[in-house]
């Protein structure tokens, strides 16, 4: 069954409506109702034309965090070969919540990392809804080294709510983790991309996202704090989402904007959960691109194109 | 001696010194509520003498305390956009701005400066909690950028006090951008060579804690400062139980591991002076009040505003002598 979001109630009654009439005439030899089901199909595919032409910041957050939208395992197995996963951080524990490992892309070996949120209630516990601790950031810390080491392109895909906010996560240096990662991000002499493929979580997605080349879907979101985060914060009321998702401009297409990101990847029509093969196959075909980019660069090039990046970010504003 | 001075000297210096008689002579201590004389618990650089609770000090105080006779040179921080998102949310974010530099007097949340402490040359950046929460958005980046290259350019090393309440959210995106900007800053000196000292003080939380603050190579924090990622708040509402007492403050933090020392504010000076004199090789530090390292009266007098003589070139390695 369809999971439909608030905004896709009017979509859910006519395609509804269209399921009804198909079942009923499964049930009933005589009667010829593909014209009638056609046209409201049609309908509905008009509909969700229009309501995903010019989605609100607030509406994207909804969509990017849709049960059904694929996932890095989806992801995973779809545009890798080999997948040979790696885990653990050494220290203390393996982190469901990130899965990395060794992983042939175009059949060039590469070491792919991302978060994983789960796809059932089963799975979403296992992988704690795809939000890391410690181990995770240091899992992909590991594993990023292992890439440096042996000269292998990084592929991080990113979607995550953010990173844990619990008692031990904190113990064991939540912060340190997430500051590490993101320096070993700047670190590393290998080619590294992302991929912002749902909910890039602040600190959570920074860790993975510090890139030579990011790319985000269509209707992901990445931002500094959650929406309702923000509106409890500056406007004392988490109801004010909406306004507060309006105001931080997290967006694929206004961080675009910002030079935030390098490229947009658009997705099928009705997001990437209405036709997941097709979203999947427009983010190998990113990865490729921003893989040929960086072909050719020395080690000391992509350091510096990649620390470079990052410290002119932000300097032109909006405006630019 | 004279009617002169037993007369007329005091009634003149009793009228200008009372011109500049601040208005609360009192502050109360957070901690244990004393009520504490405004010039005692400046000289004890804003830690109640009752307790011992370390209250915020801003960085002009600060700096003031940690370099030699109270004399710094402030860094140039190269000016960001201006409110880049055009952020409003229940007021525009330039009037926030505005109030905030009313309130402090200063232009943004982070003060960058070089000097010498106990006669070994440094660059120092401190952190104002006082404006917007000390929060990081473009210009503390630039700020930390600023002080890296100076330091890298001058060859010192950086010590850097963090306070903040995590990421500036008026400006969105670009504030979460200054995790990896800040980090690009620390591997700088770490390549120079440079030491990076970080002083944690209450609190740093949130972004800040999760980039430029944890990568120092000596982490040290005041008594009490409340240093995390995420909120004791925001961590009850996920996992409904009670914390512990003292969770996430610098006493358990240490015992987590995740700091080298939790160091009261009137020992910190004498312990950065030796730390970053052993990890430069240089002798053994003078101890004691030294008096600035150019002798000039004006910029001595008036610390914080007036950009003192400090900037001069660094003395080398044996020049531990008072002068």
């Amino acid at each position: 069954m369809t999971h439909y979001l608030d905004f896709e109630k009017p979509l859910a009654e006519i395609e509804g409506k269209a399921e009804e009439l198909r079942a009923l005439a499964r049930g009933n030899a005589e009667m010829d109702v593909s014209d009638a089901a056609r046209a409201l199909d049609a309908k509905a595919a008009a509909l969700l034309d229009d309501l995903y032409k010019s989605l609100t910041p607030w509406r994207k957050c909804q969509v990017a965090r849709h049960p059904e939208r694929p996932h890095c395992r989806d992801y995973i197995e779809a545009l890798f070969t080999e997948f040979t996963p790696l885990a653990g951080d050494r220290n203390f524990a393996d982190d469901h919540a990130v899965m990395g490992g060794l992983a042939r892309f175009d059949d060039r070996p590469v070491v792919v990392i991302g978060h994983e949120k789960g796809s059932d209630t089963k799975s979403r516990i296992e992988r704690n809804f795809g939000m890391a601790r410690p181990e995770g950031y240091r899992k992909a810390i590991r594993l990023m080294q292992l890439a440096d080491r042996f000269n292998l392109p990084v592929v991080t895909l990113v979607d995550t709510p953010g990173a844990y906010p619990g008692k031990g996560a904190e113990e064991r240096g939540q912060s340190e983790a997430i500051a590490r990662s993101t320096e070993t991000c700047l670190r590393i002499g290998v080619p590294l991309v992302s991929v912002i493929v749902g909910e890039g979580g602040s600190g959570g997605a920074v860790a993975f996202a510090t890139a030579n080349r990011v790319a985000m879907l269509e209707h992901a979101v990445y931002s500094v704090i959650t929406p309702e985060g923000c509106a409890s914060i500056l406007w004392k009321d988490a109801e004010k989402m909406r306004e507060a998702a309006e105001a931080m401009r997290l967006t694929a297409q206004e961080l675009k904007k910002l030079d935030v990101i390098d490229a947009i990847i658009p997705e099928p029509r009705g997001g990437a959960h209405r036709d997941p093969g097709a979203a999947i196959a427009a983010v190998g075909k990113s990865i490729a691109a921003m893989l040929k980019d960086l072909d050719g660069k020395s080690r000391a090039q992509l350091v510096k194109d990649r620390r470079a990046k990052f410290l002119d970010m932000g300097s032109k504003g909006l405006a630019a | 001696m004279n009617w002169i001075t037993n007369y007329v000297r005091p009634r003149i210096n009793s009228i200008f010194s009372r011109r500049e008689t601040p208005e609360n002579l009192w502050q109360k201590c957070d901690e244990c509520g004393s009520m504490l004389f405004h010039r005692e618990l400046s000289d004890n650089l804003n830690v109640c003498t009752n307790c011992g609770h370390h209250m915020a000090i801003s960085p002009r105080a600060r700096f003031g305390a940690l370099f030699d006779g109270g004399v710094f040179a402030e860094v140039a921080v190269p000016e960001p956009v201006a409110d880049p998102l055009h952020f409003r949310d229940q007021k525009k974010y330039p009037d926030r701005m505005k109030a905030a530099q009313k309130a402090t007097g200063e232009k943004e949340a982070m003060l960058v400066a070089t000097g010498e402490m106990g006669r070994t040359p440094i660059v120092a950046a401190a952190q104002d909690f006082s404006f917007m929460g000390g929060s990081m958005g473009m210009y503390v980046g630039n700020a930390i950028i600023a002080a890296a290259q100076q330091a890298v350019k001058l060859k010192r090393p950086l010590i850097l006090f963090s306070a903040a309440g995590g990421a500036r959210m008026q400006e969105g995106i670009l504030s979460l951008m200054q995790m990896p900007r800040t980090t690009v800053a620390v591997q700088m000196l770490k390549e120079a060579g440079l030491p990076y000292i970080v002083v944690l003080t209450h609190p740093t939380t949130g972004g800040v804690t999760a980039s430029y603050a944890m990568l120092g190579d000596v982490h040290i924090a005041e008594p009490g400062a409340l240093i995390c990622f995420a909120g004791p708040r925001v961590i009850e509402q996920t996992i409904r139980e009670t914390l512990p007492d003292g969770f996430q403050r610098a006493e358990y933090l240490l015992d987590h591991g995740m700091l080298d020392r939790v160091t009261p504010r009137m020992q910190l000076r004498d312990e950065l002076i030796a730390i970053t004199r052993m990890l430069l090789g240089l002798a053994p530090p003078v101890k004691g009040d030294l008096p600035a390292p150019d002798k000039t009266e004006a910029a001595a007098a008036d610390p914080g505003k007036a950009p003192g003589p400090a900037d001069k070139p660094a003395g080398d390695a044996g020049e531990n002598t008072p002068k």
